[in-house]
């Protein structure tokens, strides 16, 4: 490599940057990873153990509560974080494992669709939920 | 195998006397010649060995006395040059400082060792393997001393505790365990690999050097230290003992923090 030093007495020679994504995807894998221990564990206990486990769940109580703005964002902050820190170890497999570019892309663009499919389909039940919904 | 390839090249003739308290052991090498085979095949000799030889040792009978035409890299046979590297039992090793005395089976019972060209990088020859790909992903790196201004009037000076923060990676012998230890290294070959890291890190921490931005900026690349899975083989197989998932992990560090 040439050094072309239009600035010698410079301390620093500024760096060409390059994105920060790949570090930012894993910073979002940690934080994303600690919040989901809290968020499913709490929900896997008060669907499974707490008042009878899932004997009592039925229609009326998921209704009940989707009623409350808490739990509505609880479903919808685990359904977004899941679905992006699944997603994106998911395409850190596929990076790895994958030989040819076109398997990766095609790979890559299906678990794209899938997760935003996904996620729109449950953010759009979370939002529009109706409890007076008949049969 | 009999005695009867003492001919070939590379042999060096009649077989030597056996030493008192030899034990016969298997040597499992997967070979490969380019000239002959489609597909890689498993050879087996039963060498009289010492435990107190090391693998190289067996390598080397295999070649002088048996067959001349087995195909292995070795310069200074003691651990230093790192030109032996090899997959031993399934695990990266020098074969120069493996002892035979422990991988001997407990009891009477008959041992068997496997050994294996490094994997990741292409085959040559038999263990001879092409070390191209991996000095590349080290070159990219800058693993150099960079600085910019005029040149000091006197020597650089560091102190001790600065030294002390990239020493252990200055230990590294670029003999490659690391990097062919490394199943993401495996799968796909453009990420830089454990070595090339550790090479950054020894300029990346060093107070004299100035170009820890430009190497950081390569490493924050999608083949750079974000690939990294933490699986420790690297650590496991470093003949030198360098902590090298702890050194790919300060350099995360050192992008997460914009710190050096």
């Amino acid at each position: 490599m040439s050094l072309a030093l239009d600035k010698p007495r410079s301390p620093r020679r500024p760096a060409a940057r390059r994105g920060n994504g790949e570090l930012y995807s894993w910073l979002f894998m940690r934080l994303s990873g600690l919040l989901l221990v809290i968020l499913v564990l709490g929900h896997l206990f008060i669907m499974n153990i707490l008042d009878g486990g899932i004997h009592r769940i039925n229609f009326g109580f998921v209704a009940g509560r989707w009623a409350s703005p808490f739990w509505q964002f609880w479903d919808l902050s685990m359904l977004w974080l899941a679905q992006i820190h699944g997603g994106n170890g998911v395409r850190t497999i596929i990076n790895d494992y994958a030989r040819k570019d076109a398997t990766r892309f095609w790979l890559k663009m299906l678990l794209y669709v899938s997760m935003v499919l996904i996620i729109a389909l449950g953010t759009f039940v979370i939002f529009t939920f109706d409890p007076n919904i008949s049969n | 195998m009999t005695a009867t390839a003492e001919t070939t090249a590379g042999s060096r003739g009649s077989l030597p006397p056996v030493p008192d308290g030899a034990v016969t052991v298997t040597v499992k090498i997967r070979r490969f010649n380019p000239e002959i085979d489609d597909e890689p095949r498993w050879d087996s000799f039963d060498i009289p060995a010492l435990p107190s030889d090391r693998v190289l040792n067996l390598l080397h009978h295999i070649k002088w006395y048996v067959d001349g035409t087995l195909t292995f890299r070795r310069s200074c046979a003691h651990g230093i040059c790192g030109s032996d590297a090899m997959r031993i039992n399934g695990v990266n090793r020098l074969a120069c400082k493996v002892l035979l005395k422990d991988l001997l089976e407990k009891g009477d019972k008959h041992t068997t060792i496997t050994i294996e060209p490094i994997k990741g990088l292409p085959v040559h020859k038999d263990l001879l393997v092409d070390m191209e790909p991996f000095f590349e992903a080290f070159r990219a790196v800058k693993p150099y001393l960079v600085t910019y201004g005029n040149e000091p009037t006197r020597e650089r000076i560091q102190s001790a505790a600065d030294r002390e923060r990239f020493d252990d990676t200055t230990k590294c012998i670029l003999c490659a365990c690391c990097t062919t230890s490394c199943p993401v290294y495996w799968t796909e070959g453009s990420y830089f690999g454990p070595a090339a890291i550790v090479n950054a890190h020894r300029f990346i921490f060093d107070s004299r050097d100035e170009g820890a931005e430009e190497r950081l900026d390569i490493l924050n690349d999608i083949d750079g230290v974000w690939r990294c899975r933490t699986t420790f083989n690297c650590t496991d197989a470093c003949p030198r003992g360098i902590q090298v998932t702890k050194a790919i992990q300060e350099v995360k560090r050192a992008l997460l923090f914009k710190r050096v």
